[in-house]
């Protein structure tokens, strides 16, 4: 399940929320994004979605992980709007059979979702703010699954 | 019509109603309007989306069709 909030979440709630009442999972796994906030980084991240269309990007790299994975489930919540240092901006969770195709998959996701999902991200800085684009680290991180 | 990322700011808004019978009329329309908008939605890495479907070349729009402007995604 793939849900966009433009308020703060409950990263344990969703965690528990994912992996009760599984059977055939024996392994889940998470991975929590935050918000910076170190010195002379910015005051604030934006962050811009397209409705339905970013929810329908993100759905359909997801249901291809779980493809290539063999996951038994795939659920990420991604904020957008104004994100203040320290909140959690991002929560990815997989459940497969066996750990590694969990890890895997979880991994992969954040790779896509860091260079290729349709979200515009700003920082809000204290001179200024600024529209930026995926690092180099990004693009060789997606690059690893090619 | 509805801007992303950097186009926002170009632009100064985010969503705004034209009237226009196809893409490329639209883009004429706002780059007699504002050239410097114009030329952004050219810029290299732009996507259109119609509807919410990512489309190359020309379309013809409708009534209450949406278009979108897509600036290279910087991912979350």
């Amino acid at each position: 399940m793939i849900t966009l909030t433009d308020a703060p979440f409950d990263p344990g709630a969703a965690f528990t929320a994912f992996s009760r009442g599984r059977l055939a999972s024996g392994a889940v796994v998470s991975f929590l994004g935050l918000a910076r906030g170190e010195a002379n980084q910015p005051a604030a991240l934006e962050l811009q979605a397209y409705s339905g269309f970013t929810e329908q990007a993100i759905g359909q790299f997801a249901a291809e992980a779980q493809s290539r994975f063999g996951l038994d489930d795939v659920a990420i919540v991604h904020r957008f709007g104004v994100i203040a240092p320290g909140e959690p901006i991002v929560l990815v969770m997989t459940a497969a059979p066996h750990r590694r195709e969990a890890f895997e998959g979880c991994d992969y996701l954040m790779d896509y979702l860091k260079s290729r999902a349709p979200l515009w991200k700003k920082e809000l800085g204290l001179t200024g703010a600024q529209w930026v684009e995926p690092t180099g680290r990004d693009l060789a991180d997606i690059g690893r699954w090619d | 019509m509805l801007l992303f990322g950097r186009l926002t700011d170009i632009a100064g808004w985010h969503e705004r109603p034209f009237e226009a019978p196809s893409l490329s009329a639209l883009k004429r329309l706002i780059a007699d309007q504002s050239p410097v908008l114009g030329a952004a939605l050219d810029a290299p890495g732009v996507q259109t989306a119609v509807d919410q479907l990512v489309v190359r070349g020309d379309a013809v729009l409708a009534a209450d069709t949406e278009v979108a402007f897509l600036p290279p995604m910087s991912g979350g």
